[in-house]
């Protein structure tokens, strides 16, 4: 059951839904644009994680992470930046090719199908 | 003690090597001086005839005047040498320079025969020898219709090719029953006879040209001993070759009966002072035309005068040479091998003929019937090299020699045994003397590519045609050494895109998590992931925004649209081989000026709207889908553009409608997903407007039909393609484009273009030919089949995508609000939109910021 408190701090963002699996979409959050994956492999166990970063490609100066493609490597899971290829890591915000560069990260999780980034 | 000096006479293919050779380790022994009567240092005289096609002087050139002062070599050009006084040691050329020389070689090669017809002095006459000449004759072809070659040898049909390539109507007269009489019998001849005329050179054997007078329809007229007459506007002498004996008969040196400069073992003349080396050396009363022995000769003498220092040491004198050849005239192969005339007592001949498809295949084999002694091919010399190796290392048929001549059977190794059955001290490189044992050393030793292979033992490097047999004693080598070529796609897959692709295929793998479980570990990444969606589209073609398949696609096919520095798109509908109605133009400059995009004609024939927003990328493109455009694929690995000219349709000299058969081929192949994207042009004639020559798959009309040509490449690392069949009708065009297209979807790398495939293909175009035309591999049915499946299922995506709801969903900037990206601001370029985000500082921001 979500609390009240709880409704406070988690804001709903979209149905899990409307992110197809292994994608990511952007949203808008505090006036900042936060990129949204959503990960389900059978080696996950097919469950479905959300993980959220800034949306900002810092090597362009362009809105573009979300719409970049997911990438694993020894467990941990990255996204590539769908200009120049950069990897960041979807957990940290660590560029994995660049280690003087990293991004936002964002508390996200997934309660009763929807996707809902944490306020704080 | 002071330097020796080595004067070098004639600075041709041999002269040049000879010097190369000497100045390699030896610069600080030797002053070198070498004399060029010749405008220009050495160039590649075998690759003369390339100069028409798209070699520059300067492309052809083994040596240039900075590399020699380099090298302390002192070299004079335009100055021939007259004469020769061995009493003073001393040579004298024409503008009366006289200088000494403490060691003389003649490297003068030889001059072309010209009969003594009456009238051969005559303009726009010519001889087929240096670049001079074919300025003269490139010349000459501007003011001519017909040219005529007279002789039909190895040069005649080569001068031939080039007549044609000039745009002649072209004959060659040969005084012989037959073409290529030295080195062909009749079956050999009367095919490549038969197939040269195909393609448009008339051939007259057994005519003797009497004189050469002034003609009536052209510039002159040649009459025949016979009686019968040809008229033409230039000729081309190559009636043979004369060694260029000259300077020696002023010094009195000893030549032989018909000319050439008498020489031993070590290439020494009768003055051991002087030696003599390349085509205007007599060697056990024998000229050698070919370049493998005059660098022979060459390195002969370089070990003889250094006294054995040079060369290791190794024994490297001249002991004549073999004469086998392989060439390819006006696209024919051609191969004459070891004792191709059966001349040996007992000797026993077996003969092959396959008419169909052009192929004239001999053996001689020894009375045993255990060594192959010579071979003549005609139409396909793959067994060239390995029979080669069979004559030349004396080396016992495994099998019946019979078994030689038989098409390979599948998997059956053929009666040569390979390569491994090869000794140790087998030559691969005549041209360059490098032998089985040198290029495995080389391997050992790190060379584990041709390029590498190339440079450091030189092997491949002359005339080329050992290369394919180089790369199977490389592959065989590095088998040898455990090294397996690591081919893995990704740290997820350990296979080819090649092996993926066949476990897709025979498996019928349809998703990424039925591949992974299959053959792969991990999660997959972003190499592997557009991999795998590429294989699955060019062998099923669902949708590429699928549910299962939408999470591999790169960006670009993920939103149908090339995404731009700023993150917004460019919109590029299809516009079949570049034709477009008024209304589509004006339609698509309505949708520009709508949704203020910058506009751009592209190089590939079509128009590009950039700046489009994500969310507008729908809306745009139901318009252009209700008028009728479909999408242009310009974000896949696919077919890209099929750029056309007019042809016949409005073009003087058009011969066929380009046009047409670019909007039937781009409209065959739109949507076909390849390893890399694929671009293809359609000409209406050999002027080449549409420059398919650079594009993957290129054609060209020519009257019977069409020439395909293939593996062209612009971008980074241009290549001309290269001509694969000539003459074939629309059906056939077809055909082979399908089966060339599904065997490179088939075999290519990832991100693999069709240059770069061939030039890795081993056995290379030969091989390509064998596959398409002769169905070498027997799967050209499953390949048709595939492709016909492609063809059949097309979708335009964007038509697809704009129908389905659930799809469109994510094709808003955000999935929670309305609101537009605020990071995307444009100025104003000479009246369009520009990105104008700061790109160039944004990784210092970064940077700051941490
Ligand atoms: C728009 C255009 C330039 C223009 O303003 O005219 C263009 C634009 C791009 N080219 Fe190109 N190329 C364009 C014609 C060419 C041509 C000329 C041609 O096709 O006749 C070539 C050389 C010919 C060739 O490919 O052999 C060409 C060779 C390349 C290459 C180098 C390929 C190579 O094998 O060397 C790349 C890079 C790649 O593909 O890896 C490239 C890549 C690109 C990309 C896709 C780069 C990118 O990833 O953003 C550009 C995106 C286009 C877009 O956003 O729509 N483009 N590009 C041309 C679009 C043609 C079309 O209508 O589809
Ligand atoms: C069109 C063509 C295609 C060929 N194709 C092949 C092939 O596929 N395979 C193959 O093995 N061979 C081929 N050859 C033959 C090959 O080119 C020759 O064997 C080779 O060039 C011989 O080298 P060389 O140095 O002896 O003679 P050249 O290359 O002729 O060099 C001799 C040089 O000496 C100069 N010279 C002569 N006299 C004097 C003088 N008195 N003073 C100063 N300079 C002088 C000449 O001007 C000339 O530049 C081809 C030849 C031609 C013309
Ligand atoms: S290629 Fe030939 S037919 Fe086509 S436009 Fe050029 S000249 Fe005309
Ligand atoms: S045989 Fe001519 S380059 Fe090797």
């Amino acid at each position: 059951m979500n609390t009240v408190a709880e409704q406070q701090t988690w804001l709903d963002i979209c149905a899990l839904n409307d992110i197809p699996p292994n994608t990511g979409v952007c949203a808008q959050f505090n006036g900042q644009q936060v990129a949204i994956f959503h990960l389900s492999s059978s080696k996950l166990g097919n469950v479905s994680l959300v993980k959220a970063v800034s949306n900002l490609d810092p090597f362009s100066d362009a809105n573009v992470l979300s719409r970049g493609l997911i990438s694993e490597n020894d467990d941990i899971y990255y996204v590539a930046s769908p200009l120049l290829k950069q990897l960041f890591n979807l957990d940290t915000g660590l560029c994995a090719t660049d280690e003087n560069v990293s991004i936002a990260t964002y508390h996200v999780r997934v309660s009763d199908g929807l996707v809902q980034l944490r306020r704080s | 003690m002071s330097k020796q000096k080595i004067v070098v006479v004639g600075n041709g293919m041999v002269g040049h090597h000879f010097i190369d050779q000497l100045a390699k380790d030896f610069s600080d022994d030797y002053q070198i001086v070498t004399f060029a009567e010749e405008s220009r240092l050495a160039y590649d005289r075998v690759m003369l005839t390339s100069y028409y096609t798209g070699n520059s002087a300067d492309d052809l050139a083994l040596t240039t005047p900075d590399a020699y002062d380099a090298q302390g070599i002192e070299y004079h050009i335009n100055e021939k040498i007259t004469s020769l006084d061995r009493h003073n040691k001393t040579v004298t050329s024409a503008s009366g320079k006289t200088i000494t020389y403490d060691k003389l070689v003649l490297a003068t090669g030889s001059f072309p025969f010209v009969p003594p017809v009456p009238g051969k002095d005559q303009p726009n006459i010519h001889v087929y020898r240096t670049l001079e000449d074919l300025d003269q004759i490139a010349d000459s072809a501007k003011t001519s219709k017909i040219g005529v070659v007279i002789g039909g040898g190895l040069l005649g049909l080569e001068a031939a090719n080039a007549l044609k390539q000039l745009g002649l109507e072209t004959h060659v007269v040969e005084f012989a029953p037959r073409l290529m009489a030295v080195q062909l019998d009749d079956g050999g001849g009367a095919l490549l006879r038969s197939k040269i005329s195909e393609l448009g050179v008339t051939v007259h054997t057994e005519k003797n040209t009497k004189e050469i007078v002034a003609g009536e329809t052209c510039r002159y007229r040649m009459n025949f001993a016979d009686g019968s007459f040809l008229e033409t506007d230039t000729i081309v002498f190559s009636a043979g070759i004369r060694p260029q004996d000259h300077l020696a008969r002023t010094g009195d040196l000893t030549l032989g009966e018909r000319g050439g400069i008498s020489i031993d073992d070590h290439c020494l003349t009768n003055d051991h002072d002087i030696y003599a080396i390349g085509e205007c050396a007599l060697w056990d009363n024998k000229i050698f035309g070919l370049i493998a022995p005059g660098y022979a000769m060459a390195k002969a003498a370089v070990s003889h005068l250094t006294e054995r220092r040079a060369f290791k040491g190794k024994e490297v004198d001249f002991k004549g040479a073999d004469m086998s050849t392989k060439l390819k005239l006006l696209g024919v192969e051609v191969a004459s091998i070891g004792d191709a005339h059966g001349n040996t007592p007992d000797a026993q001949v077996y003969s092959f003929i396959d008419s169909s498809a052009g192929i004239y295949k001999k053996i001689v084999v020894s009375s045993d019937s255990k060594f192959l002694l010579g071979a003549v091919l005609v139409g396909d010399s793959s067994d060239y090299g390995q029979w080669l190796q069979l004559v030349l290392n004396k080396i016992e048929l495994s099998q019946a020699p019979e078994c030689l001549l038989l098409p390979e059977m599948d998997g059956e190794a053929s009666a040569g045994g390979g390569i491994d059955a090869l000794p140790p001290s087998a030559q691969i490189c005549s041209c360059l003397d490098v032998s089985k044992q040198d290029i495995c050393d080389a391997v050992d030793g790190g060379a584990q590519d041709i390029a590498t292979l190339k440079s450091c033992t030189g092997a491949g490097t002359g005339c080329g045609g050992c290369v394919p047999l180089l790369t199977q004693v490389l592959n065989a080598q590095l088998c040898q050494l455990g090294v397996s070529v690591d081919n893995s796609l990704c740290r997820h897959f350990s296979h080819s895109r090649q092996e993926l692709f066949d476990i897709i295929r025979v498996k019928e793998i349809r998703n990424f998590d039925a591949l992974l479980s299959e053959c792969g570990t991990g999660d997959g990444c972003e190499i592997c992931k557009p991999a795998a969606a590429n294989m699955f589209a060019s062998l099923w073609n669902d949708h590429v925004l699928a549910t299962e398949l939408v999470g591999l696609q790169d960006t670009n096919d993920n939103f149908h649209a090339n995404m731009q520095k700023d993150g917004t798109y460019s919109i590029v509908p299809r516009i079949p081989g570049g034709e477009i109605t008024p209304d589509h133009l004006i339609l698509i400059g309505e949708i520009a000026k709508e949704y203020n995009l910058y506009t751009k004609i592209t190089g590939g024939q079509r128009i590009d709207l950039f700046g489009a927003q994500l969310h507008e990328l729908p809306i745009i493109w139901k318009k252009m889908v209700d008028a009728g455009l479909e999408t242009g694929h310009a974000y896949g690995k696919s077919l890209r553009t099929v750029k056309s000219c007019v042809g016949t349709n409005w073009c003087r000299f058009g011969v066929q409608d380009s046009t047409s058969m670019a909007i039937l081929i781009e409209k065959r192949y739109r949507g076909v997903r390849s390893p890399h994207k694929v671009k293809m042009a359609v000409s209406g004639c050999a002027r080449e407007c549409a420059e398919a020559q650079s594009k993957d798959f290129g054609i060209i009309a020519t009257d019977k039909g069409w020439n395909l040509y293939v593996a062209g490449n612009g971008g980074m690392r241009p290549r001309h393609a290269d001509l694969f069949a000539s003459d074939i009708d629309d059906a056939t065009l077809l055909r082979y484009i399908d089966i060339i297209f599904m065997f490179y979807v088939r075999t290519a790398d990832r991100l693999q273009r069709t240059s770069v495939w061939m030039e890795n293909l081993e056995g290379g175009l030969d091989y390509l030919k064998d596959v398409v035309i002769n169905d070498k591999l027997k799967i050209n049915d499953q390949l048709l089949d595939q492709m016909q499946h492609l063809i059949d299922t097309y979708q335009c995506e964007w038509k697809t995508t704009i129908n389905d709801p659930q799809r469109l969903k994510r094709f808003n900037h955000f999935i929670n609000s309305k609101q537009l990206d605020d990071n995307v601001i444009f100025t104003d370029v000479r009246g369009q939109i520009s990105p104008a985000n700061k790109v160039s500082n944004a990784v210092e921001i970064a940077h700051a910021v941490n």
